[in-house]
């Protein structure tokens, strides 16, 4: 019985890990080359979640069979990624050359820009996905019985951890992209393209957070407020990590996820203050993350 | 000179709002006074001392809480000792929160105050026998000076004896902080902000000098927090959520981070704009949002800079 209960507790963690992994990877790809802390990442991650709905709802209704409802899902979540490209264009690009402090506040403002649009599109009642969830059935791992579509999830994102390991250490855009963190003058001096550059990896991460929004949606519903409760969550992934670490993130979602559901059975007045209290000790002692460079 | 005529000009019409204006503004003029009370002391943090703070609801949320526990737990009414506990409250946590943030400048600062704050809002969201979870708690109404108001209807309250003790509060916030950025110490926090190097190098203790504005910010912002409760008679969690924080650094941004009476100006603006955008249409957020856009991207200076322009140099990246 007891392992049946660890089992469901860590999975359940887990799968929480998986999403929050999306956004944070989303934080961190842009951190690495804007060097702007994108507070508005939980807003793409909510606008992501409605998207879903949406297109989910539509799907069903046009009589689309419920097993592949994954499709219109995914599509969803990573077509709305392009608002990532016009909040660029649109807005960020002014800014690069300003006090971090700007930068800060102006994704504050698309924070706040983003709130109302959703309610604005989306009403202020809670959305979901009525019964999808269980579309593929449950699976038994060591007697815990966990819903496939959870599964799913870890193991896509998982896949896209890889797929960004990849593209970063592989290809040229990701070499671009590691020269562009680490030295924007050098490498616009090679003659890397840095519109072009900063316009497309803010729209990856804004891809992947409104991905991971649209994958968390069969399970729970979308709330216009989850975006700016999200966004702690992923700051403190990223901090526990290290900030701009792929790696990183991928550990820290971890930390993060499978702690919070854990606390959340044992302890549930403790779920988010442990989190803080980790991010705070974290800070204070090793500033740069686990898998943060050294230079803080 | 015409920046004390102009203060003074203000303090006389804010004298007069009572009077003449309708008991609706009047009353909108209580969470200004609150909220330019906390500013004036986040700008000594942020415009003086160069570090964004972005957990400073954490503050508002002590000044608060205090006012509701002392009314609802103690016999004490008295808004003087509910002012001077959230001072020294907000004054002791910030000096153990201050002296663990001011070695970080920048977004490391930045993060940690946002840490502190979350861990505050959590404990206020979670242990709700304490705290009343969500829904917050009540604040009874308090004395003014020793005298007992409790038969006056709530609305006369307010507009009348609660809006001259908070005016009386601002007024003497204004011109402690007058004297604070004036004196010698408020001149080596500008010279710790635009070269700390060389401050360090002239003696100066820069995470001294940083931990002392975060200490005297974090004081205003608790008194401020005090002077919230008593209007709504409730405080709640979202008093300090991290978006308050961003909402505070929003409000000087508007009114202009470079100067003195920035903050008040962005306080003032805030709410009365806040009122009018939401009187005409629910989504607030989305006319704040663009234009806390237009500000960065067009006007760092804020309101006041319109005036008089802030040097480049204030600007660009520190």
């Amino acid at each position: 019985m007891v392992t049946t209960n660890v089992v469901g507790i860590l999975m359940s963690g887990v799968f929480h890990a998986a999403v929050l992994f999306l956004v944070a990877a989303g934080l961190q790809v842009v951190f690495g080359v804007q060097k702007i802390f994108n507070l508005a990442c939980g807003s793409f991650y909510a606008l992501g979640a409605y998207a879903g709905v949406s297109a989910v709802t539509a799907f069903i209704g046009a009589g689309g069979p419920p097993v592949l409802f994954i499709v219109p899902l995914v599509a969803a979540g990573l077509a709305v990624g392009l608002v990532g490209l016009v909040v660029e264009r649109g807005l960020l690009r002014y800014v690069y050359e300003r006090d971090e402090t700007f930068q800060l506040l102006l994704t504050f403002a698309i924070v706040l820009m983003m709130e109302d649009l959703i309610r604005m599109t989306w009403g202020t009642a809670p959305r979901s996905t009525a019964g999808l969830y269980l579309a593929y059935g449950q699976a038994r791992l060591l007697g815990a019985a966990v819903p496939v579509y959870n599964l799913i999830v870890i193991a896509a994102s998982v896949a896209i951890a890889i797929g960004i390991g990849w593209l970063l250490a592989r290809t040229t855009f990701g070499r671009i992209i590691r020269a562009a963190a680490d030295n924007r003058e050098m490498a616009e001096g090679l003659g890397v393209d840095m519109r072009r550059v900063r316009a497309r990896v803010f729209t990856l991460g804004t891809a992947l957070g409104t991905l991971g929004g649209a994958l968390v949606i069969p399970a729970t519903a979308a709330m216009s407020e989850m975006g700016v409760e999200l966004i702690v969550e992923a700051f403190a992934v990223v901090v526990i990590g290290g900030l701009g670490s792929m790696r990183g993130a991928f550990v820290g979602a971890l930390v993060v996820g499978v702690l919070q559901a854990v606390a959340i059975s044992l302890y549930p007045e403790m779920e988010m203050l442990l989190i803080y209290l980790i991010v705070i000790a974290v800070l204070l002692l090793r500033p740069q993350g686990f898998f943060g460079r050294a230079a803080a | 000179m015409t920046a004390r005529l102009a203060l003074a000009g203000a303090a006389l019409a804010a004298l007069a709002v009572p009077l003449v204006a309708p008991v609706y503004y009047t009353l909108l003029m209580l969470p200004f006074m609150a909220y330019a009370v906390v500013l004036l002391g986040l700008n000594l943090l942020f415009g003086y001392a160069g570090l964004l703070s972005f957990g400073h609801a954490l503050f508002i949320g002590v000044g608060a809480y205090t006012g509701a526990f002392l009314t609802t737990y103690t016999q004490i009414r008295s808004l003087e000792v509910i002012l001077l506990i959230a001072a020294a409250l907000g004054g002791t946590v910030a000096a153990l929160v201050g002296a663990l943030c001011v070695r970080y400048v920048k977004i490391y600062f930045g993060m940690l105050t946002l840490a502190f704050g979350m861990v505050f809002y959590t404990f206020l969201l979670k242990f709700y026998r304490v705290t009343g979870g969500d829904e917050g708690m009540r604040v009874l109404r308090p004395t003014l000076l020793g005298l007992d108001w409790s038969a006056m209807p709530k609305t006369d309250y307010l507009v009348g004896p609660y809006y001259y003790y908070s005016l009386a509060v601002l007024a003497v916030a204004t011109i402690v902080m007058w004297r604070i950025v004036r004196s010698p110490f408020g001149l080596c926090l500008r010279t710790v902000r635009d070269n700390p190097a060389k401050a360090e190098a002239l003696g100066l203790g820069v995470a001294r000098y940083r931990w002392r504005a975060f200490v005297i910010s974090a004081v205003y912002a608790a008194v401020g927090g005090a002077l919230l409760g008593p209007p709504t008679g409730n405080v709640d969690p979202t008093l300090a959520y991290w978006t308050q924080s961003g909402n505070l650094v929003f409000m000087i941004l508007l009114g202009g981070f470079a100067s003195f009476s920035g903050p008040l100006v962005g306080a003032f603006a805030f709410i009365f704009l806040q009122d009018s955008v939401m009187s005409v249409l629910t989504y607030w957020r989305l006319v704040f949002g663009a234009i806390l856009a237009a500000i960065v991207i067009f006007a760092p200076g804020g309101l006041m800079g319109l005036f008089h322009r802030p040097s480049a140099l204030e600007v660009s990246r520190r």
